[in-house]
C-alpha cells in the first residue's frame, strides 16, 4: 500500500468561497488588542475612587468632547475614503483620506495638550496615585494605537500622493480602515469609562 | 508518621477538608479502575494479529454512548461539586464564638509576627495556642505573599499585602504542629518555618504569663550596651529598652522559644552566637545582616540575649 | 489525473552560505516548522539540565549542591523555557508543519507574518538566558530571573527584585508573545480561508480542528499577559502602582491577569496534544476516529470552558465562599468535555486492529497518564482539597503528569509518525522503544512519587526541606528517576540525528494513513501539491484506497 503513489482528485469544486485573508487576520487582530484592552480597563475600574493621596479624576478631567468628535467623524471619512477607492474614483479617495489623517492628528495633539495641563498645572503624573497610573496607561495605550494607525494611514497616503494607489488595492484599504474603526470603538469605551463613569 | 502529613488532621477545619477527601479519593480511585481497566483490555484484546491486513469494520460514533458517557460525568461532577460547597462554606463562614481566641499573625521575609491584642502580647516564630477553644488569625503580610500552613490542622491561607485574610483552628490536642511558608516569598521560604504549640490550658496560662511580664530590670550588661549601641535596635524590639524596631523579630522573651530564625536553627548558645555572627550561616539570605562584631562583643550580646526570658 | 512532483535544480549541492541564508530568510511554513521544534529542542535540553540540578539538589534534606540563590533561578528558569521555549514553540511549530498540508493549502495565510512570529518567539529565548550575563545590571554579577514562573507581585517589585532580572523575564515574554499571537492570527485565517474544495469545517482533520481552537485560545489568553507585563515595566520603571501595595495598589490583580493567561495556556499546550492523538489513534488502530463530531464540540467546549477556571490557582488567597464555590464547579465542568474525549479515543480502540509502532507506543502511554492526570486534577478542583495540597509538590506532580506523562508523550509520538514525511526517512523503530520504555520508567519513578510529598506537607519553591518529616525517602526516588527520563531523551536525540542520515527510506506513506499529507512526497515539495486537492470526506486517502466503501457514505 504505501509504495503507490495516491492519485488526487484534480476536478475543483464549484461555488467553493471561504472568507477573506485579510478581514480574517484584521478579525483576529482585533480580538487580540481588545483583550489587551480589557485588562487596563478592568484595572483602570478596579482602582476608581481607591487612591489614597493626589488628584481626584473629578477635580482636574476635562470632558475632551471636540477631539472626541474628530476622531469619531475621522471613522466616517475613512469610511468614505473606502467607498470612493472601491469605485475607482482616486481623487475623492484623496481628499477623504487626508481628512481622515488630518482629524486623528488633531485628536492626538488634544492627548497632548490635556496631558500637558494634567502633568504641568494639575500635578498629576503616571506615579502620583493609582488614578494617574491607570489613567496614562489606558489613555496613553489608546493613543499609541492611533498613532500605529496614523503612521499606516500616512502610508497609505504617500503611495496615493505618488500616484501609486489605484482601485485593485480597495480590499486592502478596507482591512487597514477595520483598524482604525476598531481604535474609534475602543475610544467609545474608554471615554465613557474615564470621563463619564469614573468621575 | 510524618508531622505534616495532611491526613491525620487533629482540628475542625482539617477533619473536614480530610473527610471530604476520602470521598473524593474514592470516587476518583473508582473512576480510575474502570477506566483504567477498560484501556487495558482494549490494548490486550485488539491488538492486531500477525499478517492480518484487513481493515475491521469502521464505526463512526453511537448517540445513546455519547448520552451515557456524558451524563454520567455530568452526575459525578454535581456530586462531588455539592460535596465541596458544603466544606466551603462550613469553613469560610464559620462564625466567631464569643471566648475564641485572636491573634494577628503578619507575614515578613522570612519569619512570622504574633500580636494577641486581647492579651497584648507580640511575639514570633513560634505560635502557642489553647486546646480546644478556636483561634482565628487575621493574616497580613508586611512585604511579599506568605502562606500559613500546618496541615494537620487546617488547609493553607494566603498572606497577601493590603490583602487581610483570616482563617481559624480548634486543635483537638496538644502538642507540637509544624508547618512552613506555602507561597514562595524570596530567597529563604524554604526556612520560614511554622511551630505551633498547642497547650492546655494551665501551660497555655502560664505561657501568657511569661509574655506579658516585664523584663528582667537588672543593671545594664556590657551585651546590652553593644546592642544599644550597635544597628540592632532599628530592627529588634526588647521591651523596656531603646530597642523599637519592628523590622525583625521581637526578642523580648526571646528565650523562650525552643528555636530561632523562624526554625531554621535551635536555640542553643552554639547557634545563638553562629546566628548573631554570620546569618548567612544558618540562611543564606536571609535579611539581617552580619554586624561584624568582634568575638568579646559578640560573646557579650549573646550573654545578654540569653537573659531575655 | 495523476500527480507528480515537478523535478526542483538540485538544492543539496549548493554552497553552506547559501543554505544557511535560506533557512534563516525563509517564509515556508515547513521549514519555519522546522525551525520551531530544532529551537525548542535545544531548549528543552536546558530546561532538563536546570530540572537535574534542582533534583540533585533536593535529593537529601539539608543538601549544599547549589545555593538558595541558583535554585531559585533554577525553578524560575525551568518552568519558562519549558512553557514558552520548549511547548509553545513545538505546537506551533507542528502547526505550521501539518496545517497547510492537512487542508490542501500551499502555504501559511501570512508567510511573512509566519517569520516574523518565528522570529520574535526565538529572540524571547535568547532575552531570557541572557540574563545570566547581564542580569544584576550594575553589578554586573548577572543573574537569571528568580521570581518563579509566576512571577507574583510584589515579589517583581523593584524592592524586592533588585537589579534587571525580572525585566529580562517580563521582556523575553512580551517578544515570544507577540510571536505567539502572531501565529495564532495566521493560522486562523489560513485554516478558515484556505482549505482546499470540499473541506468544509466539518471534513477537516482533528489536528486541524484542535488548532484552530488553540490559536483562538492564544489570541485571548496571551494578550492578558501582555497587557499585564506591560503593567508591570511601568511599575518598575515609570513609578507606576499597580501592583504597589503601599498606595493601594493589589497584588491580587497581578494573580487574576496572570491566571486569565495561565490556565487557557495549559489549553494551548493540551489541544495539540490531543490533535496528536487523535491523529495517530485512528490510524494505528485501522479505524476512523469515533465521534468526529463530538469531539468537535466537545474542544470548543474546553476552550470555553477553559476561560473561566482561572481562579482555582488562587483558592488559597482569601476569596469568598461564593467566589470559591463558582470556580469549583467551572473547573470541575471542565473534566466532562475532556473526559468524553479520553473514552472517544477509547472506543476508537475498541473493535480495532491495534499495532503497537513507536507513535502508538507513545499515545497509549498519554491515554493511561492523561487519565491520571485529570483525575489528580478533579482532586485539585475541590477547593477544600487544594486548600491543603496546593502549592505543595502534589500539584507540582499533576502538572508535570499532564505536561510530560501527557502532551510530552504525545508529541513524541508525534516525532515518530511525521519524521518520515518531513525528511523521507524512518526514525529506528528499536531506538523508538527504547526511548519509549526508558523514559516511561523515569517518567512514572519521578511523578508517581512526587505526589506523596505534597500530600505529607511538602511545598513547591524550596530549595532545601528539613529531615524528619517524612519527605527523604520519596524525594529520592523522585530524583533518581531522572536518570531514566535523561537516558531516554538522550537515546531519542541521537535517533533523530541518526535516522536523518541513515534512517530506512520512508515513501509517501509508510503507515497508510488517511490524511491529506500523505498523498505527498516525503519531504514534500515547497509548494506542497502540484495541484490543490479537492476532498469529500474527512478521510480523502481512505475513500481513494477504498473505492467501494468511501467514507463519504457514513459521514
Amino acid at each position: 500500500m504505501s509504495a503507490q503513489s495516491v492519485a488526487i482528485e484534480v476536478t475543483p469544486a464549484a461555488n467553493w468561497r471561504l472568507p477573506s485573508r485579510g478581514r480574517v487576520g484584521m478579525w483576529c487582530l482585533i480580538a487580540a488588542e481588545s483583550a489587551i484592552f480589557t485588562i487596563f480597563l478592568v484595572a483602570y475600574i478596579f482602582y476608581i475612587g481607591k487612591s489614597q493621596t493626589g488628584p481626584q479624576p473629578i477635580h482636574v478631567l476635562h470632558v475632551p468632547i471636540f477631539y472626541t468628535v474628530c476622531l469619531l467623524s475621522s471613522s466616517l471619512t475613512i469610511h468614505l475614503a473606502s467607498r470612493r477607492i472601491a469605485e475607482g474614483e482616486t481623487a475623492a479617495f484623496g481628499r477623504w483620506w487626508t481628512a481622515t489623517i488630518l482629524l486623528g492628528a488633531t485628536f492626538l495633539f488634544g492627548t497632548a495638550r490635556e496631558w500637558q495641563h494634567l502633568i504641568a498645572v494639575d500635578g498629576l503624573t503616571i506615579s502620583t496615585n493609582l488614578f494617574g497610573t491607570t489613567y496614562y496607561s489606558l489613555v496613553g495605550l489608546h493613543g499609541f494605537h492611533v498613532t500605529m494607525g496614523l503612521v499606516a494611514l500616512t502610508m497609505v497616503a504617500v503611495f496615493y500622493f505618488t500616484g501609486r494607489l489605484g482601485r485593485e488595492h480597495s480590499e486592502r484599504l478596507e482591512v487597514l480602515s477595520m483598524y482604525w474603526h476598531f481604535v474609534d470603538v475602543v475610544w467609545v469605551v474608554v471615554f465613557t469609562v474615564v470621563y463619564v463613569v469614573g468621575v | 508518621m510524618s508531622p505534616t502529613t495532611i491526613f491525620a488532621p487533629a482540628s475542625t477545619p482539617a477533619d473536614s477538608i480530610f473527610g471530604l477527601s476520602v470521598l473524593v479519593l474514592v470516587t476518583v480511585a473508582a473512576i480510575f479502575i474502570a477506566v483504567f481497566g477498560l484501556l487495558a483490555y482494549v490494548v490486550l484484546r485488539f491488538r492486531r494479529r500477525s499478517h492480518d491486513r484487513s481493515e475491521p469494520p469502521q464505526i463512526y460514533g453511537s448517540t445513546q454512548v455519547e448520552l451515557a458517557w456524558t451524563v454520567v460525568p455530568v452526575l459525578i461532577v454535581v456530586a462531588l461539586f455539592l460535596a465541596s460547597a458544603r466544606v466551603i462554606a462550613s469553613v469560610q463562614n464559620a462564625t466567631h464564638p464569643p471566648g475564641a481566641l485572636q491573634v494577628i499573625v503578619t507575614g515578613h521575609q522570612y519569619w512570622w509576627e504574633y500580636q494577641y491584642p486581647s492579651l497584648k502580647i507580640t511575639t514570633a516564630n513560634e505560635l502557642h495556642v489553647p486546646v480546644s477553644i478556636p483561634t482565628f488569625l487575621t493574616l497580613l503580610s508586611a512585604d511579599t505573599d506568605h502562606s500559613f500552613w500546618v496541615p494537620r490542622l487546617a488547609g493553607k491561607t494566603d498572606l497577601i499585602p493590603n490583602h487581610p485574610n483570616s482563617m481559624w483552628i480548634d486543635p483537638h490536642e496538644t502538642g507540637l504542629f509544624l508547618g512552613q511558608c506555602a507561597q514562595y516569598c524570596g530567597t529563604q521560604h524554604a526556612k520560614m518555618l511554622l511551630r505551633v504549640y498547642v497547650d492546655s490550658p494551665a501551660e497555655f496560662e502560664r505561657w501568657v504569663r511569661t509574655q506579658q511580664q516585664a523584663p528582667s530590670s537588672a543593671a545594664s550588661s556590657q551585651g546590652q550596651r553593644v546592642f544599644e549601641a550597635t544597628a540592632c535596635i532599628n530592627c529588634h524590639t526588647v521591651s523596656g529598652t531603646s530597642a523599637n524596631g519592628k523590622f525583625g523579630p521581637d526578642l523580648t522573651h526571646l528565650m523562650t522559644r525552643e528555636t530561632i530564625a523562624s526554625g531554621a536553627a535551635a536555640n542553643n548558645h552554639g547557634m545563638l552566637r553562629l546566628w548573631i555572627k554570620n546569618p548567612d550561616a544558618i540562611k543564606p539570605g536571609s535579611k539581617m545582616p552580619a554586624m561584624g562584631l568582634s568575638d568579646p562583643d559578640l560573646d557579650a550580646v549573646t550573654a545578654y540575649l540569653e537573659t531575655l526570658r | 489525473m495523476s500527480t507528480t512532483a515537478i523535478p526542483l535544480p538540485d538544492v543539496a549541492a549548493r554552497p553552506l552560505t547559501l543554505r544557511l541564508h535560506e533557512w534563516v530568510t525563509t517564509v515556508d511554513h515547513k521549514r519555519l516548522g522546522i525551525l520551531y521544534i530544532v529551537y525548542a529542542l535545544i531548549f528543552l535540553m536546558v530546561g532538563g539540565v536546570e530540572a537535574t540540578i534542582m533534583r540533585i539538589q533536593l535529593i537529601r534534606p539539608h543538601n549544599d549542591f547549589v545555593s538558595p540563590q541558583a535554585f531559585n533561578r533554577m525553578f524560575t528558569m525551568h518552568g519558562t523555557t519549558m512553557i514558552f521555549f520548549v511547548a509553545m514553540p513545538l505546537m506551533f511549530g507542528f502547526a505550521n508543519y501539518l496545517a497547510p498540508l492537512m487542508i490542501g493549502a500551499r502555504d501559511m495565510a501570512f508567510p511573512r507574518l509566519n517569520a516574523f512570529s518565528f522570529w520574535m518567539t526565538a529572540l524571547g529565548g535568547l532575552l531570557l538566558y541572557f540574563s545570566f550575563l547581564g542580569g544584576d545590571g550594575l553589578y554586573g554579577a548577572g543573574s537569571a530571573p528568580d521570581v518563579g514562573w509566576f512571577a507574583y507581585a510584589p515579589l517583581t517589585a523593584r524592592t524586592f527584585s533588585v537589579g534587571h532580572s525580572t525585566d529580562f523575564w517580563t521582556l523575553s515574554l512580551l517578544s515570544s508573545g507577540i510571536g505567539s499571537i502572531g501565529t495564532a492570527i495566521n493560522l486562523i485565517a489560513t485554516i478558515l480561508c484556505m482549505r482546499c474544495p470540499g473541506m468544509t469545517l466539518g471534513k477537516m482533520p482533528l489536528l486541524v480542528w484542535l488548532n484552530l481552537v488553540m490559536s483562538w485560545l492564544v489570541i485571548l489568553a496571551v494578550s492578558p499577559l501582555s497587557a499585564a507585563q506591560i503593567m508591570l515595566l511601568i511599575d518598575r520603571y515609570l513609578g507606576g502602582h499597580f501592583f504597589d501595595a503601599q498606595a493601594g495598589g493589589s497584588a491580587v490583580l497581578w494573580m487574576h491577569f496572570f491566571w486569565i493567561f495561565g490556565h487557557p495556556e495549559v489549553y494551548v499546550l493540551v489541544l495539540p496534544a490531543f490533535a496528536f492523538a487523535s491523529e495517530i489513534i485512528p490510524v494505528f488502530s485501522r479505524k476512523a476516529i469515533f465521534g468526529y463530531p463530538v469531539m468537535v464540540v466537545a474542544t470548543i467546549a474546553i476552550g470555553f470552558i477553559g476561560m473561566s477556571v482561572w481562579a482555582h490557582h488562587m483558592f488559597t488567597i482569601g476569596m469568598s465562599a461564593g467566589a470559591n464555590t463558582f470556580f469549583v464547579l467551572s473547573t470541575m465542568a471542565i473534566s466532562v468535555p475532556t473526559g468524553i474525549k479520553i473514552f472517544n479515543w477509547l472506543a476508537t480502540m475498541w473493535g480495532g486492529k491495534l499495532s503497537f509502532a513507536t507513535p502508538m507506543l507513545f499515545c497509549t502511554g498519554f491515554l493511561f497518564q492523561f487519565l491520571v492526570a485529570g483525575l489528580t486534577g478533579v482532586t485539585l478542583a475541590v477547593a477544600p482539597m487544594d486548600w491543603q495540597l496546593g502549592n505543595s509538590y502534589y500539584v507540582v506532580a499533576h502538572f508535570h503528569y499532564v505536561i510530560v506523562g501527557g502532551i510530552l508523550f504525545t508529541v513524541f509520538g508525534a516525532f515518530y509518525y511525521w519524521f518520515p514525511k518531513a525528511s523521507g526517512k524512518m526514525l529506528s523503530e528499536e531506538l523508538g522503544k527504547l526511548h519509549f520504555w526508558l523514559f516511561l520508567i523515569g517518567f512514572h519513578l519521578t511523578f508517581d512519587f512526587m505526589h506523596i510529598p505534597g500530600i505529607l506537607g511538602m511545598p513547591r519553591r524550596i530549595y532545601t526541606y528539613e529531615p524528619g518529616r517524612g519527605w527523604d525517602f520519596w524525594n529520592l526516588l523522585v530524583s533518581v528517576g531522572v536518570v531514566f527520563q535523561a537516558a531516554g531523551v538522550l537515546v531519542f536525540a541521537f535517533n533523530l540525528v541518526w535516522s536523518y542520515w541513515n534512517g530506512k527510506d520512508a515513501g509517501r506513506d509508510p503507515w497508510d494513513a488517511w490524511t491529506l499529507e500523505w498523498s505527498a512526497p516525503s519531504p514534500p515539495p515547497v509548494y506542497n501539491y502540484a495541484t490543490i486537492p479537492t476532498v469529500r470526506s474527512r478521510r480523502p486517502l481512505w475513500d481513494l484506497k477504498h473505492p467501494e466503501d468511501p467514507d463519504w457514505r457514513y459521514e
